[in-house]
């Protein structure tokens, strides 16, 4: 099958760089799935699962925040947090998942809610890549 | 002339100093290293994240925005970053002088201080300090710029600031390092985003409208920006310390040569004399 290069740069680190055949994750605009010769694009990404397809294997991470620029012959994503399954803890990912909720629910004035649904988000893709 | 004992206590607080001098350049040459490291790794995301803020502002170019045209309420916020030690020689100092030399009166601006020595040396010169992240500044993460930049937009959303500055220290390469006063906010177009986005060829779309592009990825912009002045800033200080320490050890090593050679004419004088002293009395008794 075709592929493109994906290169996926957080500040401190290249996380990935290689060709893949497609790569799917999660855009403020909904999810997405690239194949080779995709139009320029440029999307802001939503935290989520991102999910690599290699010729021979697939590779999960979780992407929580940054954005993408999408070109025919290249994805580059510039990701703020992102994580692969091994480096997350689960047990707090989960602990992070309840307050979450917790503040949520409660709703005091004081919450600050675009914060707590964020918080919850990443809690979620964090255990969803686990699975 | 000084006796000979107190010269050779002096050469030898001299000599103690040196050795801390020498301990002190080698581990900010160390350090260096490793920040410069760090620097060079952020650089891929820092020019990716450039060249997609270019061709979204040459696409925009004209749109009122707040992040593009600023509002006229408010004090600027400079965010200085200078380091929490000194004995770095002028790094310090020089940060400070581009805010109290500058162009800004001392009642229009608030400062955001990543950096104990320029939190105090401003704080001295009467500024207003609105806060002090100085555990931030040695060893820069990514969330640390993060929060500092949520911070200042939300300030400046809510029409406390009117604009934000970033003073810091640039790392040209081991040996030069600028400071620099930059506009974080209002945005400043680079002169070239217009030609860069003419010749890139294929036009960049983006999937949500023109406004809601740049408010999600202005603030991204600046942190990156934010993060950038934290890792360079962070090797131009342990840079700076190497030189100053350099130089340190070098003088000393001066020092100690020329009270090693008073010593010795000390000595030879008073054995000199001493010889004098025993031949004249010798001849006094014959």
């Amino acid at each position: 099958m075709e592929q493109f290069t994906l290169r996926v740069i957080t500040p401190d680190r290249v996380f990935y760089q290689g060709d893949v055949e497609m790569v799917e994750f999660n855009t403020t605009e909904g999810e997405i799935g690239v194949l080779p010769g995709h139009i320029p694009m440029t999307v802001i990404i939503k935290p989520g699962i991102l999910t690599i397809t290699e010729a021979d294997a697939d590779k999960e991470a979780a992407l929580h925040a940054g954005f993408a620029e999408i070109l025919p012959d290249g994805v580059t994503i510039l990701a703020e947090i992102i994580e692969w399954p091994n480096e997350i803890d689960e047990a707090r990912a989960e602990a992070a998942k309840r307050r979450a909720e917790e503040r949520l629910r409660v709703n005091t004035p004081e919450t600050d809610m675009a914060r707590a649904e964020a918080a919850l988000l990443r809690a979620i893709a964090r255990i969803n890549v686990l699975k | 002339m000084a006796s000979m004992r107190d010269i050779k206590r002096r050469k030898g607080s001299i000599q103690s100093t040196q050795q801390i001098t020498k301990a002190m350049k080698l581990v900010s040459t160390v350090k260096l290293q490793r920040a410069r490291q760090n620097a060079e790794r952020s650089r891929d995301y820092f020019t990716g994240m450039y060249e997609t803020v270019t061709s979204i502002l040459a696409k925009t170019a004209g749109m009122r925005h707040p992040y593009l045209n600023g509002s006229s309420t408010g004090k600027k916020a400079i965010v200085v970053m200078t380091s929490n030690r000194g004995l770095a020689g002028g790094y310090n100092s020089n940060v400070v002088k581009l805010i109290t030399r500058g162009d800004f009166r001392r009642d229009e601006v608030v400062i955001y201080a990543v950096g104990k020595k320029g939190r105090d040396a401003l704080a001295r010169a009467d500024y207003e300090i609105a806060e002090d992240l100085s555990e931030i500044a040695e060893e820069p993460a990514y969330p640390d710029a993060m929060r500092l930049s949520g911070e200042l937009l939300a300030a400046f959303s809510r029409g406390e600031i009117s604009g934000i500055y970033l003073a810091y220290t640039k790392f040209k390469n081991t040996v030069t390092h600028v400071p620099v006063l930059m506009r974080l906010l209002p945005v400043e177009i680079p002169e070239d985003a217009r030609t860069r986005a003419e010749s890139a060829g294929a036009p960049m779309n983006f999937e949500m409208e023109d406004e809601e592009a740049l408010n999600l990825l202005i603030p991204k912009y600046i942190t990156s920006l934010i993060y950038g002045g934290l890792v360079e800033a962070a090797a131009s200080e342990n840079g700076a310390r190497m030189q100053a320490m350099d130089s340190a050890t070098g003088n000393a090593e001066e020092m100690i040569s020329s009270l090693s050679l008073q010593y010795n004419r000390a000595r030879q004088s008073s054995i000199t004399q001493e010889l004098t002293e025993i031949i004249a009395g010798a001849n006094a008794i014959t």
